[in-house]
């Protein structure tokens, strides 16, 4: 899709100049060159230093054993965090996911240029910059602290995570489905299909893939953080499949608590929590990637 | 003439029953419906910050009426002695934040001009998930990498950079003792630029792809080199884009918390030197909250409060900033 919207290329090529103004030219592409070589070395030393440090733990036992009474303890691994992981995250994909999709259809199909529709755009920019801190500090004092030591729960840590996603949501929808073809929509209004039904057999589908490769970027991000999730899951050693009640854990939680620990073991712990983490989160980003591809070269391949 | 007209008079047949009261037509009330559940989902992201503001506005206020306006900005953060003054935390906060502009920026517009203009076609879009991945990366993993492996090597060049400045006026105070650690305010704000680099990248990079082909091939067909290229046609075409995009950067890098949280070494006394440990208004909250209780507790989410107006003004900056660029280029 995006192919076709980049004109070609012009035949122009820069001249390579004389003098001092050949000279100031290697030197800026020289300088270009290696911002662009910098943004790989923490990206390289991340990835590699974290799986050298978390191969050492990473077994299958490892993610499924329950967490250590003490940070001294060479036993247990992370199948709490694990599970509570997949469990908030898939919470709040589940609490977002659909909301933002019928937020970015009332943007791109009924609101338009409307004055409301241009506030939501508005507050959901604003939104996407709330920092994460902040979204849990929220969900404590809104939701937690009314239901006292009931209020910890996987749910508590879907809320946190799902106000984060909703922006990020609402608007991958809107641009994706701007790229739907009008033709399209008057085709099915033509038919005498309502507005709805459109909608819903027409354009989102044409939109889908489009939408499932942004929500998964949303989901692969919302995995990630830590700070949302701090005060509002409580804590837990044993696995809880339970959504709804009782306290949960997460991975970032787990190697936010055993980062600073002078325990070496717990340390180990936090770095195979850390190499799972990134495999997951990766793994969610590459799944996003190979939508966006396949989706690429269909609709450019249809579309001539 | 209509009589002879119309096939059939008025009088000869039964007028059909009137079209109103009948059934509706299919679809209708799922047409309404299917409406209202996607305004209402629009109408959520006004109801959440909404309801963000009030209830963090609500739990602060004990810190506003306890401490009073003057020493809620006095630079003294110690519980034990019942001072909560966010002032130190501040201006800390935004030493964090210039380090990491001063770090990214300039990284960010290298990478965004080679994606754009340096590398070849097939690259550009393997280069972009590159670059996304590094986004991708959780804070709390950059902070453990930082915390395990570069705080250490960092100590070492923090003592060199200062014996080397040691005895110049400014520079002696702000790359002043380094903490042994290597967890400093420096550290964080290395850490902040790693992170927020994707983002910078990702506006200035669509900036500069919108600079109009036309005002670059005139710059070329002229026999300009890249760099003149880049100058002529290019920067002056993005300025605003790109001090959009700081804005934006420096929004994130003041809200950054668990990185932070693990790297500047939490201290809260005030200081004007780079290496040595500080802690901001998000990794306070973070590192503290959860032991906190009675006006400490209020005076946290009062910092969150302050992070949240933060955010909002640089969100109003940002886009007006935005604004006024496609107003400009939209008379040229």
């Amino acid at each position: 899709m995006t192919a076709a919207l980049v004109p070609p290329e012009s035949r122009l090529r820069p001249r390579k100049g004389t003098g001092r103004r050949r000279v100031r030219s290697a030197i800026a592409t020289g300088l270009i060159v290696v911002s662009f070589v910098l943004a790989f070395v923490p990206l390289v030393f991340v990835v590699f230093y974290v799986a050298q440090q978390g191969m050492k733990v990473f077994s299958w036992d490892f993610l499924t054993t329950d967490l250590p009474f003490s940070a001294r303890s060479e036993e247990g691994g992370i199948g709490p965090a694990v599970v509570g992981t997949i469990l908030i995250t898939v919470g709040a994909t589940l609490l977002a996911v659909p909301l933002g999709v019928m937020g970015g259809i009332y943007l791109n199909e009924y609101g338009q240029k409307s004055k409301f529709a241009a506030l939501v755009r508005f507050l959901s920019e604003i939104l996407t910059g709330v920092p994460s801190i902040v979204m849990g500090l929220f969900i404590y004092t809104f939701w937690v602290l009314p239901r006292a030591a009931d209020g910890f729960s996987a749910f508590a840590g879907s809320l946190a995570l799902g106000c984060l996603m909703l922006p990020v949501v609402i608007r991958t929808s809107e641009e994706m489905l701007k790229l739907v073809p009008h033709d399209l929509r008057e085709g099915s209004l033509a038919l005498g299909s309502r507005k709805s039904r459109t909608i819903r057999t027409v354009v989102l589908p044409h939109a889908a893939p489009g939408i499932v490769s942004g929500a998964l970027l949303a989901v692969a991000r919302a995995a990630g953080e830590t700070a949302p999730l701090l005060f509002v899951i409580g804590a837990t050693t044993t696995v809880n499949t339970s959504w709804l009640h009782g306290t949960n854990t997460a991975l970032s939680v787990q190697i936010f608590g055993n980062a600073n620990s002078p325990f070496i073991p717990a340390q180990e712990r936090a770095f195979g929590a850390a190499f799972t983490l990134i495999l997951i989160v990766f793994i969610a980003t590459a799944l996003a990637r190979i939508v966006t591809v396949i989706y690429t070269r269909r609709t450019s391949g249809a579309g001539g | 003439m209509t009589q002879v007209l119309d096939p059939a008079p008025a009088d000869a047949a039964p007028l059909p029953p009137p079209l109103v009261g009948g059934p509706r037509p299919p679809g209708f009330v799922a047409d309404r419906v299917f409406r209202i559940v996607a305004v209402a989902a629009a109408l959520m992201v006004l109801v959440i910050l909404t309801l963000i503001i009030w209830v963090l506005l609500d739990n602060s206020l004990d810190w506003f009426k306890e401490e009073g306006l003057g020493s809620v900005f006095s630079t003294t953060w110690s519980p034990s002695e019942g001072e909560y003054g966010a002032g130190a935390l501040v201006v800390m906060t935004l030493m964090v934040a210039v380090v990491a502009l001063v770090i990214a920026v300039p990284v960010s517009v290298g990478i965004a001009l080679f994606v754009t203009e340096v590398a070849p076609r097939r690259l550009r879009l393997p280069i972009v998930f590159v670059i996304d991945l590094l986004a991708a990366i959780p804070s709390v993993v950059f902070g453990l990498w930082v915390l395990r492996q570069l705080a250490s090597p960092l100590a070492d060049v923090y003592s060199s950079v200062h014996s080397a400045v040691s005895g110049i006026p400014i520079l002696g105070d702000v790359f002043g003792d380094p903490s042994a650690s290597g967890l400093a305010i420096m550290t964080a704000g290395i850490v902040v630029g790693i992170m927020i680099t994707p983002i910078i990248t990702a506006i200035t990079r669509e900036v500069f792809a919108t600079c109009p082909a036309s005002q670059k091939e005139a710059t070329l067909a002229m026999g300009a080199t890249r760099w003149e290229m880049i100058r002529g046609a290019i920067f002056p075409h993005s300025r605003s884009g790109v001090m959009a995009a700081v804005i934006i950067g420096f929004g994130r890098a003041v809200g950054e918390t668990i990185a932070v949280a693990l790297v500047i070494g939490s201290s809260q006394q005030l200081t004007e030197n780079l290496f040595a440990p500080g802690d901001t208004l998000a990794s306070i909250i973070a590192n503290q909250f959860g032991e906190a209780s009675g006006v400490q507790r209020s005076a946290l989410i009062g910092f969150g409060l302050v992070l949240l107006a933060i955010t909002i003004v640089l969100g109003i900056v940002a886009r007006s900033v935005l604004r006024r660029a496609n107003k400009r280029l939209g008379v040229i």
